[in-house]
């Protein structure tokens, strides 16, 4: 298949590890950003390619990871409102917010329906006028311009009974976040691919200079990550700090601006709440004044916000680089897929899950040794 | 019942949420068989290798039987490559051909919504009539009820199906040996995909048809020439990995899998990339893994290629021994990660 079996070639896999091991002088610690760059890494075993010393520490962006339990319990409590249709992506069903997953409430008799796109949401909408159609919209740039374009469908044609519940968060203020802290370990940083393309990399630019950090726009196959990983190493070695692009053939500097124009014209951005991490300036999306009749929160009054519950779970750390799923107590045996702890366990782009299902029975050296 | 009926209908599921049944009951994975492994097996199994195959073997009067029962809740009802009747003749021939047997007879119980089109339901009961001649079964018996609007989608079937095994044919999970070689008979992921592009509009370019198909004179072919046939399965919801496990777990041995050996067809393929799901737990209707003696896995492979539903077979894989069993899948790019069960359903990712 175009643009899939060229990138998983195994003999320029192997060519570009050994670059890599030729030019490693020292230990490095990088982090990939997205999610799906670290169940990439970990299904292909991209990490066990990588010379000794040099580590891959995964990062925040799996959006439902980081998408706060009190907007699930928020999206719970209206979906079991009389009368309510709750539409969000797959992943963001089964993991659960301080009580139970939007699944579980389904299971209980809410009007809770998995959708592909918030346009799907709108349809919906427009389709059943009687109800009201809410969708929880989460994820970072990449999913943020389609949420944009349905909100302004909505406002073009008239529909009023759709309303978002809006959890979108951006890349570069978590980025400055985990450099800022006493405790970051990150020397370089893979940046999402599929955020990039939609944002550019112009953003990073500062981020780079500033706490003198090189930062490779890197895409999601294995040698997209062992190039992206090749190109960090190599400015690491070099005592450079740039933004390098890896995934040229999705990204350009400037990004997409009509995306970028449509998100500025509906979003002002706001304080987040990361799950796990904590509250980060400048890092969410929210309606501006413009559309905020859509804010679910304002049409149904849910302003409540809880406090997550305390748990053994170590996601936040997880999601900040400082531990490894393996590291956690819990990992594999109080938690797992069908009874996790946290949102790292359950979604597809979480980093527990991806060691759950690839490497749970693996030792390090790639031997099976128990189920 | 529950009187000194000696098992535990009390018996909880595991989970903080797990007081009620979720769709991921149903979905082939962990959670259904944990679901069978704690209500349905204390109450009905009379012995531990009960309810473990697709179809129960029957000693009547010296003559050996196969029986089997399968329920068809698909949605959209017409799909291209097949639709809800063809699905559950199939289903059920299927069912009856995994346990070595030659299908004979079926049943079909039909659950009807108030308000379907009798329109619709000629034309699918068209379709049985067509698939079950195809197959070389007959539909004999049969039962109808009707369900206010709104509490069916609109049509749902049942199909009980039983079949003659001769003397000496018993493929079982249990039966698998270190040594064997796993065979499966073509490309995987079509009938999943082409179900799901259907339901939800995904306008994916080129139409994926379904591989929903009878299997049963493919495999007779197989037992006519004599080949040990260890096991047959047919890796229908949770997809090949799914059984595979299963298998494994049954056998107490390791699988080991050449991903490279696998077809997955590129719109298959493709719908997957774009989706995020894994072509490996994708359902398939046409579509059987059987396990032989290496010694005649070159001759099994070769009466598959001629075979009607065996075109693409290849060999996938072996059986090796294992003190704790899983299923080895051998990467394209060198690295090797363990299959595991289905953890409730498989859902599309974000970005």
């Amino acid at each position: 298949m175009k643009y899939i079996d060229e990138f998983r070639d195994a003999a320029l896999v192997r060519r570009y590890a050994q670059s890599i091991a030729r030019i490693t002088t020292r230990p490095w610690t990088m982090m990939e950003i997205c999610g799906g760059q670290t169940h990439s890494i970990v299904r292909y075993g991209i990490d066990q390619l990588l010379p000794p010393g040099v580590s891959l520490l995964h990062g925040p962006g799996c959006p439902v990871c980081v998408t706060p339990a009190e907007s699930i319990d928020m999206a719970i409590a209206i979906a079991s409102e009389a009368g309510v249709i709750l539409c969000s992506f797959g992943d963001m069903l089964r993991v659960p917010g301080s009580g139970g997953s939007l699944l579980a409430a389904k299971a209980r008799g809410a009007d809770v329906r998995m959708v592909y796109s918030p346009l799907d949401a709108l349809r919906i909408a427009r389709e059943t006028p009687s109800r009201e159609v809410l969708f929880f919209a989460i994820g970072f740039e990449t999913t943020a311009p389609a949420t944009a374009m349905a909100v302004a469908q909505a406002a073009r044609d008239g529909i009023e009974n759709f309303s978002l519940l809006v959890s979108h968060v951006l890349v570069p203020p978590a980025i400055e976040a985990l450099l800022t802290a006493p405790d970051n370990q990150v020397q370089g940083f893979l940046a999402a691919g599929h955020v990039c393309t939609v944002m550019g990399y112009r953003e990073y630019e500062p981020i780079a200079r500033r706490y003198r950090v090189p930062i490779v726009v890197t895409g999601f196959e294995p040698l997209d990550l062992l190039q992206g990983i090749y190109l960090c190493l190599r400015q690491l070695e070099e005592g450079r700090a740039e933004v390098e692009n890896q995934y040229s053939r999705s990204v350009r500097r400037d990004g997409n601006r009509t995306a970028q124009e449509l998100m500025r014209r509906i979003f002002t951005v706001q304080r987040q709440r990361w799950r796990g991490i904590g509250e980060i300036a400048a890092s969410g999306l929210g309606l501006t004044a413009e559309y905020a009749r859509y804010d679910a929160r304002v049409r149904f009054g849910h302003t409540k916000t809880a406090t997550e519950p305390p748990t053994e779970c170590i996601a936040g750390m997880i999601l900040r680089g400082l531990r490894k799923p393996h590291d956690c107590p819990a990992f594999g045996t109080r938690c797992t897929p069908e009874r996790p702890l946290g949102a790292t366990m359950v979604s597809s782009e979480g980093a527990c899950a991806a060691y759950y299902r690839y490497r749970c029975h693996m030792a390090d050296n790639g031997r099976v040794v128990s189920r | 019942m529950t009187e000194g009926s000696g098992f535990p209908l009390t018996c909880p599921l595991p989970g903080g949420e797990g007081d009620v049944i979720e769709l991921a009951h149903g979905g082939g994975g962990l959670l259904m068989h944990r679901l069978i492994d704690r209500v349905f097996r204390p109450a009905f199994a009379t012995s531990p290798s009960d309810l473990v195959h697709d179809g129960a073997v029957l000693d009547i009067g010296g003559a050996r039987f196969a029986f089997t029962t399968d329920s068809y809740v698909v949605r959209p009802l017409f799909f291209p490559g097949g639709d809800i009747g063809s699905l559950a003749v199939n289903g059920t021939v299927n069912d009856l051909a995994m346990c070595g047997a030659h299908p004979l007879f079926l049943s079909a119980g039909f659950i009807l919504e108030e308000g379907l089109p009798i329109e619709q339901l000629h034309k699918v009961v068209a379709s049985m009539r067509a698939a079950a001649g195809a197959a070389g079964v007959k539909l004999v018996t049969g039962d109808t009820k009707v369900v206010e609007h709104g509490k069916g989608d609109g049509l749902y079937v049942n199909t009980a199906g039983i079949g003659s095994l001769r003397s000496g044919i018993a493929p079982a999970p249990q039966q698998v040996r270190p040594g064997d070689a796993v065979l499966l008979n073509g490309d995987i992921g079509r009938h999943g995909i082409a179900v799901l592009a259907a339901r939800e509009g995904l306008g994916l370019e080129g139409e994926i048809a379904s591989d929903t198909a009878p299997l049963a004179a493919t495999i007779m072919e197989l037992i006519d020439a004599g080949i040990d046939l260890h096991c047959l399965r047919d890796p229908t919801r949770g997809g090949l990995a799914t059984t595979l496990v299963e298998i494994a777990e049954a056998a107490q041995v390791d699988i080991h899998i050449d991903e490279s050996a696998l077809a997955i067809s590129e719109p298959v393929r493709g719908a997957c990339e774009i989706l995020g799901l894994d072509p490996l737990y994708v359902a398939n209707e046409g579509r059987f893994v059987v396990f032989v003696p290496s010694n005649a896995a070159e001759r099994a492979l070769s009466i598959l290629c001629r075979a009607e539903q065996g075109a693409g077979a290849a060999v996938i894989g072996q059986v090796e021994s294992s003190k704790s069993p899983s299923v080895v899948l051998h990467g394209l790019i060198g690295a090797a990660r363990v299959l595991d069960m289905l953890s409730g359903e498989q859902f599309p990712r974000i970005c």
